[in-house]
């Protein structure tokens, strides 16, 4: 098992240089660049714009800013933002928070959900509540969460005024009972999706159980189909939602870009998009770097739960 | 097997279901593991209630001398003090300065060489430290730092010989006679020597990010990528604050921001306001005061006059001719801006009211072309001395106002046998090099000319801001004319304002004239605010609704 992880992890490691690079070299050649913004100012001059960029480095040659820029990774040092000259690792740091409660509570909600929505499809294949599930789901598929969120706000905020139009908290409150109300559009909207997903994966995998012979004995047997359905079924349905479920560690952690940006969510998505904007090089390539230590992880995690449970993947 | 898998799979899920609940309890409770915040705590000083502004950009640079965009000012307004203020008329006022020194009240030699500023005495940086004229002269000097990421740095360059006469004067030396430096020194705002003058480099300083000015608000808290609090300073020496706390939200999406305006989420649109498709419906919201406000930004079709296209003047002329201003002022953008002939605001005591108006005649268009020699060739489009009247126009990709705009003019050029193709670009690839370097052929660009209200345009169109061909500036449009460039060199030197009103009054003509831009017209601001704010005071002489805000107060 350890010479099965030392592989994987060198190969993790030539595949982090590999997307630095890769990142690192797209980035610069996209023209604009990050004091592009200020070409509209009246009072910024051409001189302007080129002494900023020879203080800000970008005036070097671009291998010699990647090996500065690696060999400070190295050595812990993220980088500073273009922006606002904050620590890239504490911005991060600061989004992540974010990011994971809403995450965190709509990938939860999703779960439980969507694996009831399955099991249940599954168990009833064919019924009103099956078609209505299967539709339900091709819908929150086929529909964008920008939409989803802005109808959202329009009947839930503008029209009954439940809940808030979004933002993470009212700013002068910050209480529990305040953080969970402006949960709960944002995560409702984001969890459809997931939802869709997980109710179709379950509904596969429990119908795959259910064809099982350890089923066919038990209920010939005479065991009740709700003991069936709860200690034999249930349990191996969810062992691949497993594996499902380490894949999509790292876009739990990156974060959602479009239900962040519907309801004011300071979270890693929107960090991601903003850092894009302004060409934030630091900042983009620091979010980047993290995205795919959390994928080589995800993967890595995967890797380790397939190859616990079936030895003959370390072989392979 | 499948149990002892199924058994270390349930382990894994609980212990990431643990993590995320970890994950969110510490969200839910962090913020408020700090202590009160400022708002929570009682106080008898005066300043009571908060007003929340909405921002479409995040403010990020808290230190008014560095590099930033426009949405940050609304900080600096409110943290720090410059020498002196501008009003919506365009006066300056006298801010941490005694008096607006000129050539009358000997502030300002007759050659305009010498400045001398008197200083307020009763003016505190807000950790109680006195501020005094040392610290304008550490704030000039830091600006022409090279080693400091300053901002504008046009004007300040030509300060030499800075003078402490004594703690409320000071005094210095222009290299050349420079009018425009008193309406820069509106945008300068001066920050404290005694903390910065520790750093060994300003660039990284804690300052930076909690930033210590003379304002009328305090540094409060940012949370990034959500918003900042300001909080009232007691202690400002001059009229203000009324609220406790002022707030700067950031929302991204436009849509979005409108949306926490109608729900009440935020209490007053800034930057980049509310969007003209939602003026008709904003005006009409219960509770909310919504206006126009002018801004000292003008939307043009603006031309590389190197392009051979472009060069003659017939065909800059039938191309305005053939361009639909009304149409495009009333049917796409709702009727809220206003048509201009020129890049002054319309209500600059420089503006020229007297130039000639554009009218919209397809039949004089082709007419001229067709007296300048551009006949159709076989594809419809005009030639000339083997040059196609074909152009491509460029502009920020994802407006669709914009775009709508290209595609009527792209409509109306065709009939002229002129082809306009589109090829928009994102902001951060259109603002850099295409544009400050001339690689385009046109585009549809919405910017201002001026800084502060002085009427100084040199860097926008004299010859010399050329900056493709080695130029200072920001000339974009490569337009160059030896009356204009003399005119623009006189006005920076002169400091009458009646005699800069005639010059400048003559280069709006000229401009008019020679079109290296085509205009189309002066922005106005859709600014929204809840009803019950006072005091607040539109200035379309700054970049920022929040100029102000220490006169604005809730009614009671």
């Amino acid at each position: 098992m350890s010479a099965f992880l030392l592989n994987r992890l060198s190969q993790s490691i030539v595949l982090l240089v590999i997307v630095s690079i890769i990142g690192f070299t797209v980035l610069n050649f996209m023209p604009g660049g990050p004091l592009a913004q200020f070409g509209l100012d009246p009072g910024m001059t051409q001189k302007d714009v080129e002494r900023l960029a020879a203080q800000l480095g970008l005036n070097r040659p671009l291998w010699i800013q990647y090996l500065d820029w690696a060999w400070r990774l190295i050595r812990g040092d993220w980088g500073h933002s273009f922006r606002d000259g904050s620590a890239v690792l504490s911005v991060i740091g600061r989004h992540l928070l974010a990011t994971l409660l809403l995450m965190g509570t709509s990938t939860a909600f999703a779960i439980a959900v969507g694996a009831w929505i399955g099991i249940r499809g599954a168990t009833h294949r064919y019924s009103l509540f099956d078609y209505c599930a299967t539709v339900g789901a091709m819908v929150a598929l086929s529909v964008p969460t920008f939409w989803f969120g802005l109808i959202g706000i329009y009947i839930f905020t503008l029209k009954l005024g439940w809940v808030p139009a979004g933002n993470m908290y009212t700013i002068g409150d910050g209480s529990v009972l305040d953080y969970l109300h402006h949960l709960i559009l944002p995560s409702l909207v984001l969890s459809l999706v997931h939802v869709a997903v997980w109710s179709r994966y379950m509904r596969t995998a429990t119908l795959d159980a259910l064809s099982q012979d350890f089923v066919k004995t038990a209920r010939a047997k005479g065991v009740s189909e709700r003991r069936i359905l709860l200690k034999h079924v249930v349990g191996n349905a969810l062992l691949p939602m497993i594996t499902l479920a380490g894949m999509q560690l790292p876009s739990i952690l990156t974060g959602a870009l479009v239900t962040e940006t519907v309801f004011t969510w300071p979270g890693m998505g929107r960090l991601f998009l903003d850092s894009l904007g302004y060409s934030d090089y630091p900042m983009v390539m620091g979010l980047l770097i993290f995205s795919a230590i959390l994928v080589v992880l995800g993967n890595l995690i995967a890797d380790i739960v397939i190859a616990t449970v079936d030895p003959r993947i370390r072989l392979g | 097997m499948t149990k002892r898998s199924a058994t270390t799979s349930t382990y894994s899920r609980r212990d990431t279901l643990r993590m995320v609940a970890i994950g969110g309890a510490a969200g839910l409770f962090a913020p408020n593991l700090l202590g009160k915040p400022a708002y929570a705590r009682t106080s008898s000083a005066k300043p009571t209630g908060r007003v929340i502004v909405g921002l479409g950009q995040e403010p990020t640079v808290f230190n008014p001398l560095m590099v930033h965009i426009e949405v940050d000012d609304g900080v600096h307004f409110s943290v720090f003090d410059a020498l002196f203020r501008i009003d919506p008329q365009g006066v300056i006022q006298p801010n941490l300065a005694v008096e607006v020194p000129n050539q009358k009240n000997g502030g300002i030699s007759e050659d305009g060489l010498k400045w001398r500023i008197r200083l307020r005495d009763d003016v505190r940086w807000h950790d109680g430290k006195p501020f005094s004229a040392e610290d304008v002269k550490f704030t000039l000097e830091l600006i022409t730092n090279p080693n400091f990421r300053s901002w504008r740095t046009s004007g300040h360059s030509l300060v030499r010989d800075i003078t402490v006469v004594s703690p409320t004067e000071i005094s210095w030396r222009m290299e050349e006679a420079f009018a425009p430096y008193l309406s820069f020194l509106t945008e300068t705002f001066i920050v404290p020597k005694h903390i910065l003058e520790k750093e060994a480099n300003p660039n990284t300083a804690a300052f930076n990010q909690a930033p210590v000015g003379t304002g009328a608000f305090k540094w409060g808290k940012r949370v990034a990528g959500d918003h900042l609090e300001l909080v009232a300073n007691t202690e400002y020496f001059g009229e203000g604050p009324h609220i406790e706390r002022l707030v700067f939200k950031y929302i991204p999406d436009l849509t979005v921001l409108y949306t926490q305006f109608k729900s009440g989420d935020i209490d007053l649109v800034g930057q980049p306001y509310i969007t003209p498709d939602h003026y008709g419906e904003a005006k009409t919201l219960p509770n909310r005061v919504v206006t126009l406000v002018p801004r000292a930004s003008f939307e043009s079709f603006y031309l590389n006059l190197e392009r051979p296209q472009f060069k003659e003047l017939a065909v800059r002329e039938a191309l305005y001719a053939a361009i639909d201003k009304e149409a495009i002022i009333q049917g796409l953008y709702y009727g809220v801006p206003t048509p201009t002939e020129t890049f002054m605001p319309r209500q600059s005591f420089f503006f020229n009211a007297n130039l000639p108006l554009h009218q919209f005649d397809l039949n004089r268009a082709r007419k001229i072309l067709d007296q300048a020699g551009w006949a159709p060739g076989g594809d419809g489009i005009r030639t000339k001395n083997g040059v196609r009247l074909s152009f491509t126009n460029s502009t920020t990709s994802g407006d669709p106002l914009r775009e709508q705009v290209q595609q009527f003019l792209q409509q109306t050029f065709a009939q002229l046998g002129v082809e306009m193709k589109i090829s928009n670009l994102p902001a951060a690839v259109m603002w850099g090099e295409f544009w400050m370097q001339s690689q385009f052929d046109s585009v549809i660009v919405g910017s201002s000319y001026l800084i502060g209200a002085d009427p100084d345009v040199t860097n926008r169109i004299h010859s010399r801001s050329i900056g493709v061909k080695g130029g200072r500036g920001s000339n974009n449009a490569q337009y160059a004319n030896p009356e204009v460039d003399a005119l623009l060199d006189k006005g920076a030197r002169t400091f009458d304002p009646e005699a800069r009103r005639a010059i400048y009054s003559r280069v709006q003509e000229l401009v008019r004239r020679d079109l290296p831009f085509l205009p189309l017209y002066q922005s106005n601001a859709v600014e929204g605010l809840k009803k019950g704010i006072n005091g607040f005071v539109p200035n379309g002489n700054t970049r920022t609704e929040s100029w102000n805000a220490l006169a604005w107060y809730w009614a009671s």
